[in-house]
Parts: C-alpha cells; sequence; structure tokens
C-alpha cells in the first residue's frame, strides 16, 4: 500500500493518549454509573450489617463453613462472607464491572469517539482492563473489610476454631483470613478476564454480560459432580474453595498453590485473547461488534484447550488419582479433628488437661458398608473414633456421619454416645456452652503423597 | 506536499472484504475552507471520514493530512478532531463532565488549570451553557450534537470532521453551529462536513465532494455545480396558469417537467430550463401581461446535481413522456464530472471487485 510505505517509521503520533489519562477516563466513566457506585457502597456497607445481625441471631448458617462458629468469634464473619461471595457475589460482580466494561461503549456508541481521543486500541484495552480490575478489587476489599469489622464489632477477638479443630489465636486466624480473601483473588481475576473476553467478543449482547456468571455457574456444578480431582483443580473455580486449607496444620498448600496458578494462567489467557480480538476488531464498521463464530473461534475454543491442558498437567505433577477422597485420609483428617476438639471440650468442662499425643486418637471408617478401601464423596461414611484418656484402661469411642463433598469438605454428624457428642450444648460450670464434637466441619486433604500411611493423629 | 492543503488524498481505496467502499477517491480541502461531503447512503461518506479521523487505514493510495503523510489505523496526527455516526457522549455524566473527561483524557500538553476555561468557551460557542450541569442523558439529538461539537472543538482542531453536524438541529441550534464552524474556518481551520441537507451545505461550504458507489463523481467549487447554463426544474406560480402553460410551451429552450398546471387548472407551474431560456420565459410572461408570483428552483443547484450524478430520480417534478427522459441538471453535471474523469453515474449501485460478482447489496454496509 503506498500510504504505509510513504509514512516514515518513525512518524510521530501526537494527542495519542497515555494509558494513565485513559485509566483516569475509564474510571469516571465506571464510578458515574449508579450501579457502580450502588454496588461499592453495598459492599462496603452490607457485609458489615449481615454479619452482625447473624452473628446476633439464635440460629446460625451451619451449612457454611465457619457459620457456626459466628457466635464464638468475630473471625468466623469474613470467612463465611467469602464462601457467600465465592457462590455468588464475586461472579457477579465481575460480570456487572467487567462484563460491561466493552459492551458498554456498543450500547452507547462510543467507540468511535473514543478511537478518536485515543488513538490507540492498545492503550484503550489496558485502560479498560485496569479501570475494571480497580474496581473489582475495590468491591472486593469492600466486602473483606466490611465484613470483618461486622464480625469483630458484633462478636469480638477471639479465638477461631480451624477445620482440623485447632484453635487459632486471633492475629493467626486475622493472618489467615487475609490469606483466604487473598487466594480468592485469584479466580476472581480469571472470572475477570471471561468478563473482558465476553465483553469484547458479544459487544452489545446480553451475553457478555452473562459469561462470567454463567462461567461461574457452570464451575459450581463441576464442583457438585464427582469428577476426577485432577479435573476439578484444573478448572478456576476450584480456587474459590481451597483456601480452607489455610485453616488446616500444616496447611493444605499444594491445591490452594494449584488452584492460584490454574486461575492466574486462565486470567491471563482469557485477556490476551479478549485484547486479541479487540484489536483485531473494525471500528470504522459500526455492525461489527462481535459475533458468536469468533467468540467460539477465539475464545471459547482456546479455552477449552487450556483446560484439557491444565488436566493433563495436573495429572501428571501431582499424586492426583481419582475423587482423592480416600480412606485413610478421611480417618487421619477426622481424628485429628476430633483430638483437637475434645481438647476443647475438656477445657469448657474444667476437667483435667489432655493432650492430643496421650489421647492417641484413631478413626475408621467405611463407606456404605465398605470397610477397606473406601473412597469418594457422599453422605454415607460412618466413622469409630477412638481415643485414650491417661490413666484409664478403658478405650473411648464415638461415631460420627460424615458429610463429604466431592471438594473434600466434611461435617461430622455425632451419633453417641450422648455423654460426647450426643447434645449440641454442654453443661459447664458457668452454663451451657455449644458442644464442639456435636457437629463440626472439616476438610480431607485431596493430594497427599502417602494417604495409606497416615492414619494416626499428628503428635502435636 | 502543498502546505496549505489540510487533506490530500490520491487514489485511495479502501475495501470490507469482497466489497468497495472507496475506490481511488482523491480528495483536496485547503486550510480554512469548508468542504462538504454527498452521496446516497453506501457512497462510502463514512469511511472516508473515518479514514481522516485515523479509525481505519486505506488499503491503497497517499493520504496526507495536515501535511503529515498518513499511514496504519489510529495515526491520523493531532490538530484533528471530529466525529462520525454522531457524537460519543456518555449519558451519566452531564455535558460539563463530558468535556472535562475528554480534555483530561488528551491531555493536549495544556496545564489542567485552563482546561476549565476552554471547557466554558467551548459550551459557551455551541449554546450549551445553560444546560452545562444536566446529565446529557436527556440531552435532545439536537443538543448532544452541539456537545459533540463542543468536544471537538476543545482540542483547537486544525482539521474538523464532522458527519451529519445538522442533524436534529433547531433554527438557532443551526445557526450556532454554522457560525461556529464559519469561525473556525475563517481562523484557518479546514473543515470537512459530510450531510444530507443540501440547504446547510449550501449555505456553508464553498466546495463540495460527491461521492457516489465509492468513486468521486463531482469535487469542486460550489459555484461549478450552479453553472448557468445548466439545466434545473423550475417553479412557477403566476396570476394565469393556463396562459402561462401555453406561453411555456411556445418558448423556445423551455420544457415541461409537470404539466399538470394546465391540464388540470393547478397553479403551479414546472419547468425545465437553463438560466437563459428561463429569463426568456418571464419576459414573455410579462409581456402578456402575467403577473408572476412565484419563481424558484424546485431544488437547489447542489441538490440537483447530486440527484443526477448519483442516479437518484428526481423529487421536483414528474418527467413526462414528451419531454424526453433527461433528468434535471444531469447532462451538465456529468460533463463537470467528466472533467474531474471520474463520473460513472451508470455503474450499478453495487460494485465488487473484479471476478467476485455479489449477489446481495453491501454497499449499505461498506459505505459506513
Amino acid at each position: 500500500m503506498t500510504a504505509t510505505s510513504t509514512a516514515p517509521a518513525h512518524t510521530a503520533v501526537p494527542g495519542r493518549a497515555s494509558v494513565a489519562r485513559g485509566y483516569r477516563f475509564e474510571v469516571v466513566k465506571l464510578f458515574s454509573q449508579w450501579r457502580i457506585r450502588l454496588l461499592v457502597l453495598a459492599c462496603w456497607i452490607v457485609p458489615a450489617l449481615f454479619v452482625a445481625g447473624v452473628s446476633e441471631q439464635s440460629t446460625l448458617p451451619t451449612d457454611t463453613l465457619f457459620g457456626r462458629w459466628m457466635h464464638a468469634t468475630g473471625w468466623a464473619g469474613p470467612l463465611v462472607t467469602l464462601g457467600f461471595a465465592g457462590t455468588w457475589a464475586l461472579p457477579l460482580l465481575t460480570s456487572v464491572v467487567a462484563g460491561d466494561v466493552f459492551a458498554a461503549e456498543d450500547r452507547l456508541g462510543t467507540w468511535r469517539h473514543l478511537l478518536v481521543a485515543v488513538r490507540s486500541p492498545r492503550r484503550i484495552f489496558a485502560a479498560k482492563a485496569l479501570a475494571s480490575l480497580t474496581v473489582i478489587l475495590l468491591l472486593v476489599a469492600g466486602l473483606a473489610v466490611s465484613s470483618t469489622v461486622g464480625g469483630l464489632a458484633a462478636v469480638g477477638d477471639q479465638p477461631l476454631v480451624g477445620l482440623d479443630g485447632r484453635l487459632l489465636a486471633p492475629g493467626d486466624a486475622a493472618g489467615r483470613v487475609l490469606l483466604a480473601w487473598l487466594c480468592v483473588l485469584a479466580p476472581t481475576l480469571a472470572l475477570a478476564g471471561i468478563g473482558l473476553l465476553g465483553s469484547v467478543a458479544f459487544g452489545r449482547s446480553p451475553m457478555g454480560l452473562l459469561l462470567p456468571a454463567f462461567v461461574a455457574l457452570a464451575m459450581q456444578l463441576a464442583q457438585m459432580l464427582p469428577l476426577p480431582v485432577a479435573v476439578r483443580l484444573a478448572l478456576p473455580g476450584d480456587a474459590f474453595v481451597v483456601w480452607n486449607g489455610l485453616f488446616t496444620s500444616p496447611a493444605q498448600l499444594t491445591p490452594l498453590l494449584i488452584g492460584i496458578a490454574v486461575s492466574l494462567v486462565w486470567a491471563v489467557t482469557a485477556t490476551t485473547l479478549a485484547r486479541l480480538l479487540f484489536l483485531r476488531r473494525d471500528f470504522t464498521n459500526p455492525t461489527d461488534d462481535g459475533s458468536a463464530r469468533r467468540a467460539l473461534t477465539t475464545g471459547a475454543l482456546p479455552l477449552a484447550g487450556l483446560l484439557g491442558v491444565t488436566v493433563a498437567v495436573v495429572a501428571a505433577t501431582t499424586t492426583a488419582t481419582g475423587s482423592g477422597i480416600e480412606q485413610a485420609e478421611v480417618e487421619r483428617s477426622l481424628a485429628t479433628e476430633f483430638a483437637h476438639l475434645y481438647r476443647m471440650q475438656t477445657a469448657q468442662l474444667h476437667r483435667p488437661a489432655v493432650t492430643e499425643a496421650q489421647l492417641r486418637t484413631t478413626a475408621t471408617c467405611a463407606k456404605a458398608g465398605v470397610q477397606d478401601g473406601a473412597r469418594g464423596p457422599g453422605n454415607d461414611w460412618r466413622c469409630v473414633v477412638s481415643w485414650h484418656l491417661p490413666g484409664a484402661t478403658a478405650t473411648g469411642s464415638a461415631v460420627y456421619q460424615l458429610d463429604i463433598t466431592a471438594d473434600g469438605r466434611f461435617v461430622a454428624d455425632g451419633d453417641g454416645p450422648k455423654e460426647v457428642n450426643g447434645y449440641f450444648v454442654v453443661r459447664t460450670p458457668t452454663g451451657d456452652a455449644p458442644n464442639p464434637l456435636w457437629q463440626f466441619d472439616g476438610t480431607v486433604e485431596l493430594l497427599t503423597d502417602s494417604p495409606k500411611t497416615r492414619s494416626r493423629t499428628p503428635q502435636s | 506536499m502543498d502546505s496549505q492543503l489540510a487533506i490530500r488524498a490520491r487514489g485511495i481505496s479502501k475495501c470490507f472484504g469482497d466489497v468497495v467502499a472507496l475506490d481511488g477517491v482523491d480528495l483536496e480541502v485547503p486550510r480554512g475552507r469548508i468542504h462538504g461531503l454527498v452521496g446516497p447512503n453506501g457512497a462510502g461518506k463514512t469511511t472516508l471520514l473515518g479514514l481522516l479521523l485515523g479509525l481505519a487505514a486505506a488499503d491503497s493510495g497517499r493520504l496526507e493530512i495536515l501535511g503529515t503523510p498518513v499511514g496504519r489505523a489510529f495515526e491520523a496526527p493531532g490538530g484533528v478532531s471530529g466525529f462520525v455516526d454522531g457524537p460519543g457522549l456518555y449519558p451519566s455524566l452531564t455535558a460539563r463532565q463530558n468535556l472535562a473527561a475528554l480534555a483530561a483524557l488528551r491531555g493536549d500538553g495544556t496545564r489542567s488549570a485552563g482546561i476549565p476555561a476552554r471547557i466554558e468557551d467551548a459550551l459557551d460557542q455551541v449554546g450549551l451553557t445553560d444546560v452545562a450541569d444536566d446529565r446529557t442523558r436527556g440531552f435532545s439529538l439536537g443538543m448532544r450534537q452541539r456537545l459533540g461539537l463542543a468536544a471537538a472543538l476543545l482540542t483547537r482542531p486544525r482539521l474538523l470532521v464532522l458527519d451529519e453536524p445538522s442533524n436534529g438541529l433547531d433554527p438557532a441550534g443551526k445557526k450556532h453551529v454554522h457560525g461556529v464552524l464559519a469561525r473556525l474556518a475563517h481562523e484557518g481551520t479546514a473543515v470537512v462536513l459530510s450531510s444530507h441537507r443540501m440547504d446547510d451545505l449550501e449555505a456553508l461550504c464553498s466546495e463540495v465532494t460527491i461521492l457516489a458507489t465509492g468513486r468521486v463523481v463531482f469535487s469542486g467549487p460550489l459555484g461549478e455545480l450552479a453553472a448557468e447554463n445548466r439545466e434545473l426544474d423550475y417553479r412557477l406560480v403566476t396570476s394565469d396558469p393556463e396562459r402561462a402553460h401555453r406561453l411555456a410551451l411556445d418558448a423556445p429552450g423551455i420544457r415541461l417537467a409537470d404539466d399538470t398546471a394546465g391540464r388540470q387548472g393547478g397553479e403551479a407551474l414546472v419547468v425545465r430550463a437553463p438560466v437563459p431560456a428561463l429569463d426568456d420565459l418571464v419576459v414573455r410572461l410579462v409581456q402578456a401581461g402575467i403577473a408572476l408570483r412565484e419563481l424558484a428552483p424546485v431544488v437547489s443547484p447542489l441538490e440537483a446535481a447530486f440527484l443526477a450524478l448519483t442516479e437518484q430520480p428526481s423529487t421536483g417534478g414528474r418527467e413526462t413522456g414528451q419531454h424526453g427522459t433527461a433528468r434535471p441538471g444531469q447532462e451538465a453535471a456529468r460533463r463537470e464530472a467528466g472533467r474531474h474523469g471520474t463520473a460513472r453515474p451508470g455503474e450499478e449501485a453495487v460494485r465488487q471487485k473484479a471476478g467476485r460478482p455479489g449477489t446481495a447489496d453491501p454497499r449499505q454496509e461498506a459505505g459506513r
């Protein structure tokens, strides 16, 4: 083309707006929208009111992780909020912000105006991506800070019971709560990347706006299925639950790190694909606001390929096999948690102190009658926990029904004896208190180095 | 390179897939002139404006804007401003906020302290000071057009490119806009505006380019289009339509474009004639004691040329078989266009690249 060849390669381009100026422009536009303002306000106020309100109720959200401890410590509130947020709030927030940041220009018919002002689609993309990221971070920060403030204000700064039954000092709990919220930033970024991709690919179609929510919903459905653990870990949505591993000792870091890494890879890939689509767009044609075919070939197929690659990599580099829920690991987790919670109950009842090492707790589990080699999620796990008290020759035992979900989380429901786990409260010298052994939440580590050899409680 | 030219285009072509949107377009627009761009829907006007604004790159040809060669997309030099397909405004922002955000985005090396004054000045120029703090969500089309012009003025452009700037404007708004454009041109800014409003173009433009199916069919001063020897349709209202009709039939060089006045007792008489023949008819009417109450071209010279060059049917009157089939101004306009070597009024409305015959009508899309 003559025109190109005659233009010097180093032709100066005066008037081209910088990314920083474009970023400020995008932020101003986003915050001029009433729905964004409303979302920010809601994220910074509603969680505090919710946590404080729930903490004052007699009925607690026991079906949510840490919900049963909301009366006991203010640190449970932000974790309950995190559980809700990972399920609903964060996908919807990313939909509203990232899923609309490009589509809004299509709706308003302002692309040409913006391009004339900025003169660089690359800079426009960077500015829009950064601005939507800023708003999303602000919303997530609001959820975290608000729920923490609400919890601490309503209940106080008490120790938190971890998912292995261990008491976490307030400082330790605070650090882990912060880490947990930081961890879900990774899958949030992945959804934001998918939102950008949808926004670019579908233009003014509402499909772009809804894409992150649809993807999040699909991943939640996948989490409920008994998928192989390699597939589960390869989904970016898994990082919305693997923060649970921060509340065991030692922390279950392998699935956490895999989840974060996978989420970040998805975030980068989806954002890169969105950028590619955006730069290929013909802005002189107002009807060109994305197409289903292009969205499929440039968006969906590469992400499907990415899923296949991550499944293969996770399967090849970890010990992931089957569902990851093995009998030995269930027994180990239950025995460990029971020992810690038994100590807590002992302290509540002002009985002589014991240590986990003295208790020598073990668990024997079966699933649907299978005594050896039981595996997989389900609510048909039945376990018998045994322990020893110093100076006593008899061995204590207690029965638990376990409902283990596919992500490794379980609820242990006490089934006797009644002196140990039969009632939901225990009578202490100062009055009734929740019985920590009646019902408790735990988590089974899905990735273990040698799952067959660790059925005994650690001596700590 | 002529430094007095704001735009110098040679052989610009642009295709969208198989569809040719611009085909060897030449264009020269001097600084300080208001240049009109007209053509039927799908003629390539918006594509050409998009190239001038740097929204896309030409497939071939040479384009210089403000003395700077333009190559790839989005590399139109600074000093170019304007809008196509309506001004881009954000409804959740007020008029002032829209301009402030845009000024901050562009920067332009101006100290931020000077921006509020420039915004006030731009709002004042387009007559929107009173509604400066209203959200643009409630703005009418005319107000949006004026605010779009204010946004373009913020950059103090040396080349202003506007697509249908008069859309939706009331007379007061149009007066504001025309005043602003005339002042800009007087100060040396080149203005290229596309419009379907021939009266606006005739009022504002010193030069005009007519596009049809991606090609330039005329480009030059308006005066050349309104050459005296061109046949145009004129509407005459007289005191005695029947006698006037008979006189017109006998007058040399006069053809009746619409003879309903004589046959059906209507008051108006539409004749087709070059200016000298029309003068002669007027003299004959007066000498016959017939009062001439109204005499006006049915369509403006620009519109007549536009209709002729772009093969649009005339709205000025019905063709009558006895007077042939030539359309008003067509022959003269073709002669005019022939001087530029680009007139192809007989070509099919939809042109495809050679060897790729089309089956649909992609021009509408391609020309946008």
